[in-house]
């Protein structure tokens, strides 16, 4: 705080109104004074942009955890001729934030990204991020595919749904992925109904 | 430790409304632009949708942390409803066997800060349900009384619809209605091969701009209110202009603690409360006290007001108060549409909420359930948030892939990034939202045990859906179904069973709760007369859903609106007259 605004604080809050009335004095005396005024954005509410700073000064993942979903990103969505990668889009810092808004998150994927280690060190004697590319995705053909992945599989495929579903919405809600998904709206317009050419391909007409 | 003295307000106000929604808002605008002094109690805090302090409206996913993700609030991140089913330090419970949620939105202008603009009439069948089938209620007030009302409320306030003719869903003065999208175009086909009436929905929402307010621009947002005011927020359109004539005292952060009387003459004459801020006691006072904390709050308010003449709790000679809590069934399916992979792009946000709907077709005397419930749709084209592109294994294997060859359901890679391209926009939803039967046994009560931070006793529901709901939501379920396949569509998901009630929603899932101080012409039976006078208490008057016998399935919000106006007019006549 800046000493101007702290003397600020201390003659509206604990000197001034304070001094005026007992109830308010009783009331205040209850609540903890805050450690640094934060800026409420725009839309937000103050216990939410509070929880927001606690969450984003909070780590979650280890760096090992943050490579491995780092990688599983980007075979999930990799780079490609209309846009880039996950990561590359922003991915893993969405999810390690959302195991902290979420908790209900941390236990099956960090849980899930140990069942894909511990699965690597049998069969390679090596962690999954240390693995070579091709030993990576004979694993990953083993719990991509929920119909035809063996039964002792079942927990890795649970795992990979999950991250699946958390690869594409942290791509498609980027920049980057609304623009390669193609959404144009979020702008002030007039509609004005389907267009032409496309009632003329569904054979569709607004008279009928 | 100090004792908390009450400290009593001087002035003595006209009228004390507590609550800013749909009815607390029409009250004070209405009651303030015929020259009464208001004191306007909100237990949460200011809200402008104009205000950039508060504008949520056309941000884009990743300016949200969590990408719109509904953690703190119950329609993802942007929305503007502050509250939600949950609120910190305001429980309230359920009685072991029994369920209800309860949506409480803190801030001016209630929950019409997010709600879907749905703005139905109720119809003449509506009002005379015990007449005409032997169970419910009857209203002590029929259409005739409602229409004019309903006129002056769209003019004020703004919707747009079509003539329709129907008896059930009477028209209104309507705006023109936004022409359909794609995905309800193909909708409105398959309703109408198997019967299903498809017609353009009925919302609040301004396609041509009136009073001072702007137009709609088409952002699909009403959730997160309207800077334009383009929609019907009672925020912007009520409580903000009826500030303006400098008769209304808005006092944000007021939670109400009791309505106050005169122990002489019974009468109310002002209400006290715990000024949220400082956490101190005030009161004010007034001539007239009008409720419209919402129907369970307004209830709450009510059986915690007890007095030595009031030992039940105030308005309540009759142990009405709490009973025949009802909401809308709810039921809900998802499906996939092969004909709309690979679409051209091109920007159809659309007004929020979907251009159509389908209102009740059918006749329940050949039926096995008792009343009738509409459609809401969903689909499209729209802004990918939080959620966006889970599941698609339970869909990528459903048509073959671009070479025409079947697809492993799952996968990873450039493959898969495509498949995401391909069924954007391919899924439509739809909702059913039914009329319920109103049960004396469906009640909230206070909960002997429990008070809230403010020290306010809470309330204890005690709900169960009836045969009537089930049997409503299976039928539901069968029409979903049929829709989907006469679209050559494939639903999504196991079809919900008997083990989940056909997937009906758990009560107060779907917000649209009434009934708690039902109005009627026998005191014995009922809170309020055909004004949302109480019987017992002259000078007090309940105007949000409370007050209401039935709902229809007709989302009632319009009807809040045209009662709490109607009840106004009654109010400035009986002053006049100087009958209260």
């Amino acid at each position: 705080m800046k000493r101007r605004d702290s003397l600020k604080a201390i003659t509206l809050s604990s000197l001034g109104f304070a001094g005026m009335n007992p109830q308010i004095a009783a009331a205040e005396s209850i609540t903890p004074p805050d450690v640094k005024p934060l800026k409420v954005p725009g839309g937000r509410q103050k216990f939410e942009a509070e929880r927001d700073a606690k969450l984003n000064a909070d780590k979650f993942f280890t760096p090992h955890e943050l490579k491995t979903v780092t990688i599983l990103g980007d075979i999930i969505i990799p780079a490609d001729a209309k846009s880039g990668s996950a990561s590359q889009a922003g991915t893993p810092a969405f999810i390690e934030f959302m195991m902290k808004d979420q908790p209900q998150w941390q236990t099956p994927i960090r849980g899930g990204l140990r069942w894909l280690d511990n699965v690597c060190m049998k069969r390679f004697d090596k962690k999954f991020a240390d693995c070579l590319k091709a030993q990576q995705i004979e694993i990953i053909d083993e719990i991509a595919y929920p119909g035809k992945a063996k039964p002792e599989m079942s927990q890795g495929v649970a795992f990979f749904n999950s991250m699946r579903g958390l690869v594409a919405t942290g791509f498609f809600t980027s920049q980057m992925g609304i623009k390669d998904l193609g959404y144009v709206g979020n702008t002030p317009n007039q509609w004005e109904g389907v267009p032409a050419d496309v009632l003329k391909q569904y054979n569709l007409s607004y008279d009928e | 430790m100090d004792v908390p003295q009450i400290k009593k307000a001087a002035k003595v106000y006209d009228v004390v409304i507590v609550g800013s929604g749909a009815g607390g808002g029409m009250a004070a605008y209405q009651l303030s632009k015929a020259g009464a002094t208001v004191a306007l109690l909100e237990a949460g805090g200011y809200f402008d949708p104009a205000d950039p302090k508060y504008i949520n409206q056309l941000k884009w996913p990743y300016e949200s942390p969590r990408r719109g993700a509904g953690t703190t609030r119950a329609f993802g991140d942007f929305d503007a409803a502050w509250g939600g089913w949950e609120i910190e330090g305001e429980p309230y419970s359920a009685v072991k066997g029994t369920e209800f949620h309860w949506f409480r939105s803190r801030m001016l202008g209630g929950r019409t800060n997010h709600w879907g603009r749905i703005s139905l009439r109720m119809g003449p069948d509506d009002f005379k349900r015990r007449s005409l089938t032997g169970i419910g209620e009857d209203w002590p007030l029929g259409y005739e009384d409602f229409a004019p009302y309903y006129d002056k409320v769209d003019d004020l306030i703004g919707v747009f619809g079509s003539k329709e003719g129907l008896r059930d869903a009477p028209d209104g003065r309507f705006l023109p209605p936004p022409k359909m999208r794609l995905h309800e175009m193909m909708i409105k086909k398959a309703g109408k091969s198997i019967g299903v009436p498809v017609i353009p929905s009925r919302l609040s929402i301004l396609t041509k701009p009136i009073h001072d307010r702007g137009g709609c621009f088409y952002c699909s947002q009403c959730g997160r209110a309207c800077q334009a005011y383009a929609d019907f927020s009672s925020s912007s359109v009520l409580c903000i202009p009826a500030v303006k004539t400098g008769r209304v005292t808005l006092i944000n952060g007021a939670m109400c603690r009791e309505v106050l009387t005169d122990a002489k003459t019974g009468l109310a004459n002002g209400v006290s409360y715990v000024d949220v801020p400082t956490m101190t006691e005030q009161s004010v006072m007034g001539k007239v006290v009008v409720l419209a904390a919402s129907t369970c709050e307004t209830a709450r308010l009510l059986l915690n007001s007890k007095s030595a003449r009031f030992a039940n709790g105030l308005a309540n000679s009759s142990g009405v108060v709490g009973k025949y809590l009802n909401d809308s069934t709810g039921a809900s399916r998802g499906a996939f549409i092969p004909a709309l992979m690979d679409r051209k792009r091109y920007n159809e946000d659309g007004v929020g909420g979907a251009h159509v709907y389908s209102p009740w077709w059918l006749d329940n005397k050949k039926l096995d359930f008792p009343r009738g419930y509409h459609i809401e749709y969903g689909g499209g084209m729209g802004m990918p948030m939080y959620g966006f592109g889970f599941g698609m294994e339970g869909r990528n294997s459903l048509v073959p892939g671009r070479d025409g060859k079947p697809k492993e359901a799952g996968g990873y890679g450039a493959s898969l990034k495509d498949d995401f391209r391909r069924f954007y926009g391919a899924n439509i939803g739809m909702a059913g939202r039914g009329e319920p039967v109103p049960l004396e046994s469906n009640y909230c009560e206070i909960d002997p045990n429990t008070v809230d931070k403010y020290g306010i006793p809470t309330l204890r529901f005690n709900y169960k859906w009836a045969d009537a709901e089930i049997k409503q939501a299976k039928h539901m379920q069968d029409t979903f179904e049929e829709i989907i396949h006469a679209m050559g569509g494939i639903p999504l998901g196991k079809k919900p069973g008997p083990e989940s009630n056909y997937g009906l929603e758990a009560p107060g899932k779907i917000i649209h709760e009434i009934g708690t101080a039902r109005m009627g012409n026998d005191p014995k039976n009922s809170v309020l007369n055909k004004y949302s006078q109480a019987h017992d208490v002259k000078n007090l008057f309940i105007v949000d859903a409370a007050a209401f016998p039935s709902q229809g399935d007709k989302n009632v919000t319009w009807t809040i609106l045209a009662n709490s106006w109607r009840t106004s007019d009654y109010i400035i006549d009986q002053v006049k007259q100087k009958n209260i």
